[in-house]
């Protein structure tokens, strides 16, 4: 991956060029890493390590996709986790209410989920930086007020309880365990190469170069309020993928799926794993998933800990993990070539 | 949804007057929080996110002053004095490392805070809600106004906050150190090479910004309960107020806390369930109409 943007660098065309080789280099690499981790209940009983990487499935495709905003196409979406708790909760809802099949409700949630990012996206990506984050996080606190008070729809500050019922489809049974992982992993290998293509298509490079200088990019006839309402609705189509996931494991939904918190989070995993690689918000998702995991076992505290964690990446490194490593090693190469 | 209970207290004097003083002290409040949140953002650029912090530290410090003194003039200057000591601190040592940098790293340093700070109240203060009373000074007869009720702390907290709107709008206007913080916010550059050491007015505004918060905390002592993470609800309320007064503009703070304050107190009767609702509608709504705020200015 540094590689291909490595070689990208100087000039656009090479990167074209190289397009067709990279999609089937990231075909092969997604294929190897989906049979990893689908052997892996081979290897392991652990429940509890099935469960983490479920979890990492949930929050890596969300926090994926809100680099597609915040990394590619600079916008700080403060309210990037309503799509989260909307696709948790549609999908539930869906399911509870309806009792359609899980491919049926799974494609349903995601219509909704475009509906809705269409409407609030046509909104808010007209707005300026700092305004953006606000009504974003506007927008978000109001599906959340939303759903505490409707309690006699969505359930109130209790949650969708009483379960999600999951009937078998297809001869895949998501009420055992290790059909839910397998399920989990492939949604998320699926959703990642799919913004991975999403990324790196001509589309991709019109949001990088929007980034850089919207100015220019409308002056070369792209219409930019439409590159970003649809990168907006596409992140939102993966968060909401990641939300559905989340409701399939905890089988209901909360809604802290939709509070700030969760966008708060995402934005902290990004940083924590990098915005300048597209792996990075899925290293992000690991280390804080991991952090949490660790810190909460060992102290109560953990606000503490995390915060100091945090202020050693903000102040110390100054960029996320892999966003350093990535660094580290185009640097060393650049000093091998010097000699 | 109760319309009629809203609408039974809209037309009764002594409904009206309870509700309308609850929203003023909330948007008071408000404005001192808030006022501190866009001075800090107006002249260092920065989104202040641990800002409910310093509320909640005032607070803390004002009912440990108050437990140890007896005095509730020592406990609102702790709060105050308090939360400016820490404010300069926060920025002189590690916000003003971030200056240059990414929002989302200003926002990174700040969220660490948040998180560290509600941990350093727990562990000093304990994780139950605490209460601080009511000074002795204030447990007297409540006002009677055209038929409501109006308790005279209520006078005093609305008093002290109009005080602060009026010495901060004049101070910046007309003083000298007022000009000085205008111009840092225009051309930090320019002030520096006039031999102004710029470092010091941003550690000055910072303490400021969080003097007000905390003043703001130690007068809602004896009114509100006391919680580590306290100050997250307020913190995202003078959000909302910033964003609707505009950014920067300590008259649309004022103006803005002040809506706010009546749609809380107007909202809980009509609408119980979805008043924050009610405040982030509020909020899409003006900013949807006028992106930059009731009182902002265009970004230049």
């Amino acid at each position: 991956m540094t590689e291909l943007e490595a070689g990208g660098a100087g000039t656009l065309a090479p990167v074209r060029s190289g397009a067709a080789p990279g999609r089937y280099r990231d075909i092969l690499i997604a294929l190897i890493a989906f049979a990893v981790l689908a052997s892996l209940p081979l290897f392991t009983g652990s429940k509890a390590l099935l469960d983490f990487v479920i979890r990492c499935s949930a929050y890596g495709l969300f926090a994926t996709s809100l680099n597609l905003l915040v990394g590619y196409t600079g916008l700080t979406s403060f309210g990037h986790g309503m799509f989260f708790g909307l696709g948790a909760y549609s999908f539930g809802l869906i399911m509870q209410k309806l009792g359609v099949p899980i491919p049926v409700a799974f494609v349903a949630t995601l219509a909704i989920t475009a509906v809705i990012a269409a409407v609030i996206g046509a909104i808010c990506v007209r707005l300026k930086e700092i305004y953006f984050a606000f009504v974003t996080l506007a927008f978000q606190m109001l599906i959340h007020s939303t759903i505490l008070s409707w309690a006699s729809f969505t359930g109130g500050d209790q949650g969708l309880r009483g379960g999600i019922p999951r009937p078998s489809f297809l001869g895949i049974n998501l009420a055992n365990h290790v059909h839910l992982y397998i399920a989990s992993c492939a949604l998320l290998i699926l959703g990642l190469l799919a913004m991975r293509q999403i990324a790196q298509s001509p589309f991709g490079f019109t949001l990088r170069m929007i980034r850089d200088n919207a100015a220019r990019a409308s002056f070369l006839g792209i219409d930019v309020w439409r590159a970003k309402l649809t990168v907006f609705v596409l992140a939102a189509l993966f968060a909401s993928m990641g939300g559905m996931v989340m409701a399939l494991f905890v089988s209901g939904a909360y809604p802290e799926f939709a509070y700030w918190t969760i966008s708060g989070e995402g934005i902290f995993i990004n940083m924590l794993g990098g915005v300048s690689t597209f792996l990075g918000p899925m290293v992000g998702t690991v280390l804080l998933l991991l952090l949490n995991d660790t810190v909460t076992r060992f102290t109560e505290y953990h606000g503490i800990v995390l915060g100091i964690v945090i202020l050693f990446f903000a102040l110390g490194l100054r960029k996320g993990l892999l966003d350093f490593v990535a660094e580290w090693f185009s640097q060393r190469r650049d000093a091998g070539k010097g000699h | 949804m109760d319309l009629d209970a809203l609408a039974g207290c809209l037309s009764s004097s002594a409904c009206l007057v309870t509700q309308t003083t609850s929203g003023l002290i909330i948007g008071m409040l408000l404005f001192l929080v808030a006022v501190g949140l866009t001075l800090i953002f107006g002249v260092l650029k920065v989104v202040n996110f641990s800002h409910g912090a310093f509320y909640m530290f005032g607070a803390y410090f004002a009912m440990t002053a108050y437990q140890l003194t007896g005095s509730f003039a020592l406990a609102m200057l702790a709060g105050a004095a308090g939360t400016a000591a820490l404010g300069l601190i926060f920025e002189r040592v590690f916000m003003s490392r971030v200056y240059g940098a990414d929002v989302l790293m200003q926002l990174l340093v700040c969220y660490a805070f948040v998180l560290i700070f509600d941990d350093v109240v727990r562990i000093i203060w304990g994780p139950e809600f605490k209460s601080m009373g009511m000074p002795a000074a204030f447990q007297v007869m409540p006002l009677f106004i055209a038929g409501g009720v109006v308790p005279p702390y209520y006078l005093l907290l609305i008093g002290v906050a109009l005080v602060a709107a009026v010495v901060l709008g004049a101070g910046l206007s007309r003083t000298r150190i007022g000009k000085v913080i205008r111009a840092a916010a225009h051309n930090p550059g320019m002030v520096s090479a006039l031999g102004i050491n710029t470092g010091l007015i941003y550690g000055g505004v910072f303490a400021l910004g969080g003097m007000l918060a905390g003043l703001a905390g130690a007068l809602a002592a004896p009114v509100r309960s006391l919680t580590p993470g306290m100050g997250f609800s307020v913190l995202i309320e003078s959000f909302i107020v910033t964003v609707i007064g505009g950014m920067g503009s300590i008259l649309g703070a004022l103006i803005g806390a002040l809506l706010l304050g009546l749609i809380r107190s107007y909202g809980s009767l009509g609408f119980p369930l979805f008043t924050e609702g009610l405040m982030y509608l509020f909020m899409v709504i003006v900013l949807v109409s006028k992106p930059t705020g009731l009182f902002g200015k265009e970004a230049a």
